[in-house]
């Protein structure tokens, strides 16, 4: 009994959140990875550009929520997505024509390309605090758990409880439908095709035929449903706050390189490997211990590897060490 | 001079502006103003040393002037004698385990050849070490933290002058950037720049976190000034006199005494701020002006143009038998260690020091904005970058809300649209700065004043 309880302490704390967490991580950063392997520069506008996602989502939330519009136990916001799309992929082709467009037809070298987009940065992080404003917003409607702590207590007799946020299982199961059939594009369609052909090898892409302006625009399509739905996902599970967005657009880069970057599948991966390594690391396992060890040998201290103050810091420090011993990342990216 | 006059013509409408918020706004919020365009000035400095020299992307800014506050404090607080009796000794061993740490590490990997064996070898040293270091600097931290944590609970310093913690700013700052060299410069560009700014994370994040040595996101307050206080100031006589002999005109228009009084009083509250503003502005203007000519004398010289090449054409310079990876970490760490001294300007201006407040926007993209937007390669073009983006950077919100004022000018006062933006007028600076830079990058990609080599 003790074994299963101490299995239940982790899925709760551990497994869930981290599931959870992981899959909004993969999503920001297989946008920053098609960014990075398509057009060629590492996007220091990724968290403001969720954000503007986010903030539009919200928006529609809200004004569907006035209408009355509701999706029952789901939460409205997910009505609210599709449209926040298309506002957000317009916004992305916006700023690809006056800024990214001139760059990238002079062939200006990467370096230049981010310096623009931490101007763009600053564009973006204005527009959402003049629109929304700069405090946290909650737009989650619906019904909170799917199982609550107490009733599987119930159900089970086990000590342990383990709380399911539907929140928790909407983003995983997004994320899932969305990365395989991003995935199912990717591999068996003819412009996923031209697209991957295009990021590794643009002089051979250009000399069979392939359109780049199509490519480009296609990637920017992709990168604002990206966005929106990660924004949006990370918002619904937690709440939205615009610097939020922005910090965590650090993690992100992480999983991005991690993964190895221009690798979708490998950001994919990256995402969860930086989330689980996280909460991993900086969980207090006194009680996965009080219930595995006999009494006698119980720990007297938290027996956690790292304050959590520290958890940005733990995917941070994956990073470098990556970068030192496998520049190129866990799952082969470019090597760079 | 004719070669000089877009410098000059740009340095003077610069300080006219300036002279104009005096003028209109007060003296107080035009010095403040000087004096931060002034240390951020320095801060560009050394990233135009790295960026504009060397070519080198440093998104790291923030952590090294993080640093140097940390070093203000540690330099100018006194110690606090009861946290060094209570866990003193324990951070000690600490210290002399993280280094045996690295010379043991240090030692194998200079011993042996490279081998999965010595690979193990150093990653048990390293996790062994860090659960011995936990289990004997815990307590210690304890303890620490427990002497009168409202106040205190944390080591304090060494109660010296906070003018030397500029140098030890600089030290520390080159320190850091010395260790993140090694690691990290043989990334290419735009890998240096998302590694750079994780690692300055990092360190903001141990700052904000160790409170046994910074007393964390609790602050420190109340530092030491190299400048003297406003009250003391305002009860010396020869201040009182020299406020008095300034605003003569003036006062000799009251007649009544006792009204005559009061206005001296006012004149010198006011007078005293300013004063101790001037006493900092010439602080730190002494300081610009040292490291403007030291970077100036190091560009035109045979190692500056060493740089040049370097960051020109890496391969050409590598082949003529220059050492590319050791002028790659020197300029790394010098360029740093300036960043370092600004820090240290900062805290010691504030006099106080939080950790909270350091976020990558303000110390990292905007110093980078500033590097741009004034001309990467050329100091006075960053100097005049720092000058100018700070100056809009505030004056931003008094010009959003006029503008604000100027296009809602047709609707109701209570109206949604303009309380709403009138509300959120701060956030134009971030708009002014973004749209700011993207025109620059643009249509002047060199900056306002762009890079001139001329061979002398």
């Amino acid at each position: 009994m003790d074994y299963i309880n101490a299995i239940v302490l982790l899925l709760n704390y551990i497994f869930v959140p981290a599931l959870a967490y992981g899959s909004q991580l993969a999503l920001g950063a297989i946008f920053v990875t098609l960014i990075y392997g398509i057009l060629r520069f590492a996007n220091f506008a990724t968290g403001d550009m969720m954000s503007f996602g986010t903030m539009v989502t919200i928006l529609f939330t809200w004004y569907f929520q006035s209408l009355g519009i509701s999706l029952g136990i789901l939460p409205t916001a997910l009505i609210a997505i599709p449209f926040a799309i298309i506002f957000m992929v317009g916004y992305m082709l916006l700023i690809d024509k006056f800024v990214f467009k001139y760059y990238r037809v002079s062939k200006s070298p990467p370096v230049q390309l981010a310096m623009v987009s931490i101007g763009v940065m600053f564009v973006t992080q204005a527009v959402v605090r003049i629109i929304i404003g700069p405090s946290d917003r909650r737009f989650f409607d619906g019904e909170k758990f799917l199982i609550k702590a107490g009733e599987f207590k119930e159900m089970t007799g086990l000590n342990e409880g383990l709380a399911i946020k539907s929140t928790q299982v909407i983003t995983i199961v997004v994320t899932l439908i969305l990365v395989s059939a991003l995935f199912w594009f990717l591999n068996k369609t003819k412009t996923g095709k031209s697209m991957r052909a295009y990021s590794d090898n643009e002089d051979l892409a250009l000399l069979s035929g392939i359109d780049p302006k199509k490519i480009v625009m296609i990637t920017w399509i992709i990168a604002g449903v990206l966005a929106t739905i990660g924004g949006a996902l990370y918002g619904l599970d937690k709440s939205f706050k615009p610097f939020t967005y922005f910090n965590n657009m650090l993690p992100i880069f992480a999983a991005a390189i991690v993964g190895g970057i221009g690798n979708p599948f490998g950001a994919f991966l990256g995402g969860y490997v930086i989330a689980f390594s996280e909460i991993l690391l900086t969980y207090a396992y006194k009680k996965f211990f009080m219930y595995l060890l006999p009494e006698s040998l119980e720990p007297n201290t938290l027996v956690q590897l790292l304050s959590t103050d520290y958890k940005f810091a733990v995917s941070f420090s994956i990073l470098v060490i990556v970068l030192l011993y496998r520049p190129s990342g866990i799952f082969k990216g470019k090597i760079l | 001079m004719r070669k000089n006059l877009n410098v000059i013509a740009a340095y003077t409408i610069m300080m006219g502006l300036i002279i104009l918020v005096g003028i209109f706004q007060s003296w107080n919020i035009a010095l403040s103003i000087f004096n931060l365009c002034l240390i951020s000035a320095v801060m560009t400095m050394g990233a135009n040393i790295q960026w504009g020299y060397a070519g080198l992307i440093n998104f790291g800014i923030m952590g090294y002037t993080a640093l140097g506050g940390l070093a203000a404090v540690l330099i100018s607080v006194d110690p606090v004698q009861e946290a060094w009796s209570a866990g003193g000794s324990n951070i000690l061993l600490s210290l002399l385990l993280i280094i045996g740490m690295v010379l043991a590490v240090r030692y194998i990997l200079k011993k042996y050849e490279k081998s999965k064996v010595r690979t193990y070898i150093i990653a048990t040293i390293i996790i062994a070490g860090i659960i011995i270091i936990r289990f004997v600097s815990e307590p210690g931290i304890e303890a620490i933290e427990e002497v009168d944590p409202a106040k205190t609970g944390f080591l304090g310093g060494f109660g010296l002058p906070i003018i030397f913690s500029w140098i030890v700013g600089a030290l520390f700052a080159g320190g850091l950037a010395f260790i993140i060299g090694k690691v990290a410069l043989g990334l290419r560009a735009d890998y240096l720049a998302i590694a750079t700014l994780l690692i300055s994370e990092i360190v903001i994040a141990i700052i904000k976190h160790e409170d046994w040595l910074t007393r964390g996101v609790k602050n420190v307050i109340g530092l030491k000034r190299p400048a003297p206080y406003e009250v003391n100031l305002q009860q010396t006589d020869w201040f009182i006199n020299l406020v008095e002999r300034f605003n003569l005109s003036k006062l000799n228009l009251i007649t009544d005494l006792t009204e005559r009084q009061a206005a001296l009083n006012q004149f010198v509250i006011e007078g005293s701020s300013i004063f101790v503003k001037l006493c900092y502005s010439g602080l730190f203007l002494i300081v610009v002006i040292i490291l403007l000519i030291l970077t100036q004398k190091a560009l035109y010289s045979p190692w500056g143009r060493m740089m040049r090449a370097i960051r020109d054409n890496e391969e050409a310079a590598n082949a003529m038998g220059k050492n590319v990876v050791k002028q790659h970490l020197l300029i790394f760490v010098l360029g740093s260690a300036i960043v370092g001294i600004a820090g240290a300007m900062l805290v010691t201006q504030d006099g106080l020091f939080t950790p909270g407040s350091y976020r990558p926007m303000r110390y990292t993209f905007l110093i980078w904005v500033m590097v741009i937007v004034g001309g990467s390669g050329n100091n006075f073009g960053a100097i005049l970058g720092g000058f100018v983006v700070w100056f809009l950077w505030i004056e931003s919100a008094p010009i959003g809300l006029y503008l604000v004022n100027l296009t809602t000018a047709g609707l109701a006062d209570t109206h949604f649209l303009k309380v709403h933006l009138i509300e959120s007028v701060p956030y134009f600076r971030f708009l002014m700065m973004g749209i700011g830079l993207l025109l620059i990058m643009r249509y002047r990609p060199k900056g306002i004043l762009p890079e001139k080599i001329e061979i002398k």
